[in-house]
């Protein structure tokens, strides 16, 4: 039999049509190549963040803040107005800029370092104010950053390259959920724990942060969505292992689901 | 002629803050310079001019809360004393290396710690040569009087947004404290959003789709980046120093002796320069106005025809070292300073002239 190429049958232009387009990248991402490692959740959630800006139609009038952290470099890929703030500092960044403008969106992109050690003041001090702003914090539960070092969120007996032996809870300290604590000041209109491990996980999250920004329009206060999020190099597993590890360690200490809604604590 | 009015140093500070037309404040309270924030709150500038006023949580807070608002092209500032520009540092290295214009306010008072509520200027090393990390320059100015404290506001803000450069009033209590007769400016309006747009097409104000994203930071991880952009800093510092270097100088024509002094201590060495040529003694005062920029080539100038210079500071001494850099060894250059926020008398600078610099081997 004669040697048939795949090439010769189907031809890659016939595929390559406007009518056969099912997925198209949200014009809020730039082309750069991300420089997240492979697996880990931050580009997911950079994602569906600038998708949520497209579809609400505000991106021209939202400017982002982005930390010190692996997300450092979040204006790369993020395709709006950016500043980047210094080590714990965006909450502090984004009233600022709030309470010039308004009428325009602001929103923080912040890890647990960042978020919920050095930035612990300024975290706290923004969500008390009830800044029109919203807040989105990853956490790893470790500094991705800086090569896998102890976080505030690293949880009891986790290894890390600061607490070698395990985080013992007698000398390190107990991890801090942020995010129950910011739930308890008058501030913070909504509150909630998302993750973006699955598609469905990614579904809700986004349906999070829509909601969110949509509180801003509406001049709530300020909107918290946390997303727990693996750390596949720092935590020293393959993506899949650390998705997997997630479940089984990160979530049944930081249960996923809204905190606090329109105001009001939700009983669990 | 403006509106006159008998004012504290920090009172003037604030009413010319309103009628620069500035838009936002965030400050925390540390004497002696809380009036500035409970003059804005009682005065209500909202009202009046849609200023904002916000009390910060920290000075870490506020000088970031700057940042944020200065980078979308507003005009923003903070005022604050000594420890609490400590804890700015952080934040005034991360604007000077991110190019937003502001304005930081300095009343400051004896250090080190928690020091001493009195007056002194021993943050002149903290203000000239850097405080904060990295090879960064503020363009600082010395108010020697409540109406320069109320220029300076405008000046500084001038200056600030024609550079794109952090802006540091640099006073200290005393000139915070005491009241004298001010010209006010009349007020300036604020500018509208699609103005800041026109002017300052590098401001984060939300990306149209005409043109690139906008982004404010001060980072570029590939070091020869980082070199360029420190070249071009280093090249927008030169032509500060060449457009922008302020001083005053009294008597200088025929003077053989000669008092530096910024501040307060300039107040205080210019009865000096009255009362040493009432005893018949030719005495000048030179009077840096921009301690950076530093009035170097004046100085140096004048080191060729005099025959000593006194340098009054209320520090141990630091100044001083920026006039010896100028004369370079053509003079004699030596210093008189009071420390811990006591403030020399204007007696004390004129023996102090006589004996170690007139009288003095
Ligand atoms: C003042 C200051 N201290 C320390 C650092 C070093 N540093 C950079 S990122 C980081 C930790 C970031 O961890 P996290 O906020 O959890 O974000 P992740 O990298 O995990 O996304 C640290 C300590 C810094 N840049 N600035």
């Amino acid at each position: 039999m004669e040697d048939v190429k795949i090439e010769d049958v189907i031809k890659i232009e016939d595929i390559i049509k406007q009518e056969n387009l099912v997925f198209s990248k949200t014009k809020n991402l730039t082309d750069k190549t991300m420089s997240f490692c492979p697996g880990c959740g931050h580009g997911v959630a950079h994602r569906i963040t600038m998708e949520v800006l497209e579809e609400m139609g505000i991106s021209e009038d939202t400017i982002g803040i982005a930390p010190v952290g692996c997300s450092v470099l979040a204006y790369e890929f993020m395709n709006i107005d950016m500043q980047q703030a210094a080590h714990g500092r965006a909450p502090a960044v984004a009233t600022g800029l709030k309470r010039v403008y308004p009428d325009k969106y602001v929103f923080t992109y912040q890890g647990d370092g960042d978020l919920a050690a050095i930035g612990t003041g300024e975290t706290i001090h923004a969500c008390n104010r009830g800044e029109n702003i919203v807040i989105i914090f990853v956490n790893n539960g470790i500094y991705g950053m800086t090569g896998g070092q102890m976080a505030p969120t690293t949880l009891a007996g986790m290894k890390t390259s600061t607490s070698p032996y395990g985080r013992d809870v007698e000398t390190m300290g107990a991890p801090l959920k942020i995010t129950e604590v910011v739930a308890l000041l008058p501030g913070t209109c909504y509150v909630t724990r998302q993750s973006v491990h699955t598609p469905g996980n990614v579904r809700k999250a986004k349906k999070a942060i829509r909601k969110a920004f949509e509180n801003q329009k509406a001049k709530k206060g300020l909107s918290f969505i946390e997303i727990v999020s693996n750390c596949n190099s720092g935590w020293k597993m393959t993506p899949v292992d650390s998705n997997k590890w997630m479940e089984e360690n990160m979530f049944p200490f930081y249960p996923l689901g809204d905190i606090k809604d329109e105001f009001k604590l939700l009983q669990k | 002629m403006g509106e006159l009015r008998l004012m504290k140093g920090n009172e003037a500070i604030a009413e010319a803050a309103i009628r620069s037309g500035v838009d936002a404040y965030y400050g925390y309270p540390i004497t002696p310079q809380s009036e500035i924030l409970e003059y804005l709150m009682s005065e209500e500038p909202y009202k009046r001019t849609g200023m904002v006023v916000l009390q910060a949580e920290s000075e870490i807070a506020s000088v970031n809360m700057v940042y944020g608002a200065g980078a979308g092209g507003k005009k923003a500032m903070t005022t604050s004393s000594s420890p609490g520009i400590s804890l700015m540092q952080e934040g005034l290295s991360y604007i000077a290396g991110a190019e937003i214009p502001c304005l930081i306010v300095n009343v400051v008072r004896g250090g080190p710690g928690l020091g001493t509520i009195q007056p002194s200027q021993s943050d002149y090393f903290q203000t000239t040569k850097g405080g904060g990390h990295g090879d960064y320059r503020l363009i600082a100015l010395a108010p020697a009087s409540v109406q320069e404290m109320s220029d300076f506001v405008k000046l500084g803000f001038e200056l600030a947004f024609k550079y794109r450069n952090p802006v540091m009033l640099q006073a200290d209590g005393v000139i915070g404290q005491m009241m004298e007769k001010v010209e006010l400016f009349d007020q300036m309006p604020r500018l509208t959003d699609q103005e800041i747009i026109a002017k300052y097409p590098w401001a984060t104000t939300g990306k149209p789709k005409s043109r690139e994203r906008n982004i404010i930071t001060s980072l570029d991880l590939e070091a020869l980046k980082q070199e360029e952009f420190n070249l071009h800093l280093q090249r927008k510092y030169k032509e500060v120093t060449e457009n922008e270097t302020r001083y005053e100088l009294v008597n200088c024509e025929d003077a053989e002796y000669l008092l530096v002094a910024y501040g307060s201590s300039a107040r205080i060495s210019l009865k000096t320069v009255q009362l040493a040529r009432e005893k018949g003694l030719k005495v000048g005062l030179v009077r840096p106005i921009t301690l950076w920029p530093f009035p170097s080539k004046i100085i140096s100038e004048l080191a060729d025809k005099v025959k000593g210079m006194l340098c009054v500071e209320m520090s141990a001494g630091q100044m001083i070292e920026d006039v010896i850099l100028a004369t370079l060894g053509k003079t004699k250059v030596l210093h008189y300073g009071r420390l811990g926020g006591v403030i020399p008398s204007p007696d004390e600078v004129l023996v102090a002239l006589e004996t170690q610099i007139i009288g003095g081997k």
